[in-house]
């Protein structure tokens, strides 16, 4: 039987790191993601998991070390926060673009400057295109179980992407939870050892990574392209096997009171468990509100997305970035895009909320919908603010 | 006795190429020669992790390569750290059955600019983790690839499109950072200079490096035409006279221990290296002297480390 244990979600994501038979790790330290790589370089020590593990010099040759095995055929593994993912994110455009099922556990936090260690998604917000399937979890249970589902969709010679699981920092990486642990025969079955399309080994000498002229770029990158958004069937089908061996099954996009609701929050992230409190609150005072969560951020699940809101009359969209001097929050872009096309369409009112880790609490998001409400009820139907800023 | 040597035994190295003609490297350039020789030395049994630069864009436009050896690209300023993983990769998957047990080794291939520059960190890390690898510094002493601009390689004096000569300044202002002796200071087995001007000599530091487990470091002067305004079928005389003249002394440091490999009881004047290389033409008389002086000091210290061995 599966158990269930209390430990720090970073614990969690180690262990499953663990479980999963990464063959290399390689990464560097920082706030708040060092409690994944100390416990991984604990694991490792104690010899509990036959893995070479590196703590290098920065997190551009942390991930370029793992591109570099992941190359050979090696299961590879790394992690980061804000700055590291600033400095390696150069290295996140070429480990799509050659197509390596590396694992990046993202504990989401402020990009400087002023620096700040706290909690937002400005960080992965900078790499929103660099071609890496992307996942946001909201809770210590759901890392834990992307590790598997990552690998398992990644290494799948019809997809063959890098993976990032986005996780709260602090708010998931520091906090304990319960988490049941799946049994190793279990998930030995479910994540076989990797088997590579390509690996860099003499006996059949290849080349990668060579430069393209104009007159082939653009016929990489569509392929690049159709292959990340051909790979939403692939996405269902390792959530439906996942959740056929676990219980828990997983979709793009979750819903929570939503099929009746006028009014929808649009969350993505740990905030959604907050948010859906205040829906349940809201409820009991007679209010039609409901609240959409997404969980795939890439490839973005445009149909998913369309069906959980298109009924509704008012979204609010919750932003935990801000695109300075743009259009207010990417989370809120991606929704505009999505709907656009529909001759019948909701009302969208944009807020970033929780900047850098400012706590969002069940009513705040009761003040926001209110305020949204009021204001496309006065005609700003594509407003954006900042919460709760002093002025 | 050396220079017949060099001559003749050329000829009994192996007819087979790993690093294909048909290349686009302009005529003359010694990196090609440089990075083909490393080739032929190590045979099939290899991996190579390539930096941006010349090296890689002559080699390897979508759909060609002239790699008969595998030989990954990955970004510039990071050679030395792919390099690790693909040494780390190989490692793990052997120890877990998943690839054959066999001797690969890995190589790290990057410019001056890949090396000196931007990748600098990236190599000081790997050496100090001391994967088991080869790194190959081919120093045509700028950034060729992007147009002959200046690196911390560039000799003083020498005029770049980043280091022109002027009316206020002669070129380069900077003295030539000594790249070997910052990979001796990470304690690595073995670290080498060569030049394809000497085969023989390269082939048999690229041989032992290959031995030598551990990290190995071999820094290469490359003659490189286009960039030093030089005749192409003078390139392996300057590469010769780099040495003779004690520009480029060849030398290798093994266990930290320093060996002057060929020593000249008398360096031939710089003047006869500069005067075939459009870079150094607008040189003054008093700034060739103060070339010579550095030189003359820098060939002397490095006799006194060969005498002492440290
Ligand atoms: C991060 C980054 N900065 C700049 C460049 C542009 N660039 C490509 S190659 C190169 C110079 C290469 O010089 P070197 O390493 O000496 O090799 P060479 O071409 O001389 O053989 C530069 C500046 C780049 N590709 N990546
Ligand atoms: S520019 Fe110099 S190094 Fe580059 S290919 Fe031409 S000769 Fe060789
Ligand atoms: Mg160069």
């Amino acid at each position: 039987m599966a158990k269930r244990v209390g430990m720090e979600v970073s614990i969690a994501a180690a262990e499953a790191v663990k479980q999963a038979n990464v063959d290399v790790i390689s990464a560097y330290p920082i706030t708040p993601q060092t409690h994944i790589v100390e416990h991984l370089s604990e694991i490792v020590a104690n010899g509990e998991m036959d893995a070479e593990f590196f703590c290098v010099e920065s997190e551009h040759s942390a991930m370029s070390i793992c591109i570099g095995s992941e190359a050979t055929g090696a299961r590879s593994f790394t992690c980061t926060s804000a700055q590291g993912l600033a400095l390696m994110a150069e290295m996140t455009y070429i480990a799509s673009g050659l197509r390596l099922p590396i694992l990046m556990i993202v504990a989401n936090r402020t990009l400087s400057a002023p620096l700040s260690i706290w909690n937002d998604h400005s960080d992965v917000m900078m790499i929103r295109d660099c071609g890496w399937v992307q996942y946001f979890v909201e809770n210590g249970q759901e890392v834990y179980d992307h590790v598997f589902i990552s690998y398992r969709l990644g290494e799948d010679r019809k997809v063959l992407f890098p993976v990032i699981i986005n996780m709260d920092g602090f708010v998931l990486s520091h906090v304990i939870e319960p988490i049941e642990l799946i049994e190793q025969e279990k998930i030995d079955q479910f994540l076989p050892p990797y088997q590579p399309l390509h690996q860099l080994h003499p006996d059949k000498p290849i080349t990668m990574g060579a430069f393209a002229l104009p007159a082939i770029f653009a016929e990489t990158k569509k392929a690049q392209e159709v292959a990340l958004r051909g790979a939403m069937p692939k996405i269902l089908e390792v959530w439906k096997a996942f959740g056929d061996m676990t219980g828990r099954y997983y979709h793009p996009v979750e819903t929570y009171k939503a099929e009746d609701a006028e009014t929808l929050l649009v969350t993505m992230g740990s905030i959604g468990e907050t948010a859906s409190v205040a829906v349940d609150q809201m409820r009991e005072e007679g209010r039609s509100v409901g609240l959409v969560k997404i969980r795939l951020w890439r490839p973005f699940p445009f149909e998913a997305l369309k069906q959980a809101t298109l009924h509704a009359k008012n979204l609010v969209v919750i932003d935990r970035a801000v695109s300075v001097g743009g259009p207010g929050g990417p989370v809120a872009s991606e929704v505009k895009a999505a709907i656009y096309g529909e001759p019948i369409r909701p009302s969208i009112y944009n807020f970033a909320a929780g900047i850098s880790g400012r706590d969002v609490a069940p009513f705040d998001f009761i003040k926001m919908i209110d305020k949204a409400e009021i204001e496309i009820e006065e005609g700003n139907k594509e407003g954006f603010e900042i919460y709760g800023v002093r002025e | 006795m050396m220079e017949n040597l060099n001559v003749f035994a050329v000829r009994t190295l192996t007819q087979k190429e790993y690093f294909a003609p048909g290349h686009r490297s302009c005529q003359g350039c010694a990196e090609a020669l440089a990075v083909r020789l490393v080739c032929k030395a190590l045979g099939r049994n290899i991996i190579i992790a390539a930096a941006t630069g010349c090296m890689e864009i002559v080699s390897s436009p979508l759909p060609f390569t002239s790699w008969r050896v595998p030989w990954f690209h990955c970004a510039f300023e990071n050679t030395a750290a792919v390099a690790s993983g693909i040494e780390v990769g190989l490692k793990v998957l052997m120890r877990k059955g998943r690839i054959p047990q066999k001797k690969i080794v890995t190589v790290g291939m990057a410019g001056d600019g890949g090396t000196a520059d931007i990748g600098l960190q990236a190599l000081s890390g790997a050496l100090e983790r001391g994967h088991d690898f080869i790194y190959v510094c081919t120093d045509n002493e700028a950034y060729m690839n992007t147009g002959i601009q200046r690196s911390s390689s560039t000799p003083f004096g020498a005029s770049t499109t980043t280091s022109p000569a002027g009316k206020t300044k002669m070129g380069q202002i900077t003295w030539k950072k000594n790249m070997a002796a910052i990979a001796a200071a990470h304690n690595i087995p073995y670290v080498a200079t060569a030049c394809p001007s000497y085969p023989m000599d390269l082939i048999q530091k690229v041989k032992k490096a290959a031995d030598i487990k551990g990290a190995a470091y071999l820094h290469i002067l490359s003659v490189c035409p286009t960039g030093w305004r030089s005749a192409p079928d003078l390139s392996i005389k300057l590469g010769r006279l780099a040495v003779e003249t004690g520009t480029f002394p060849l030398y290798e440091v093994e266990h930290g221990r320093y060996h002057l490999n060929i020593d000249f009881p008398k360096l031939k004047p710089i003047k006869e290296y500069m005067k075939l290389q459009g870079r150094f033409r607008h040189l003054t008389e008093e700034m060739i002297e103060e070339i010579q002086a550095r030189i003359n000091h820098d060939y002397e210290q490095l006799r006194e480390r060969d005498k002492r061995g440290f």
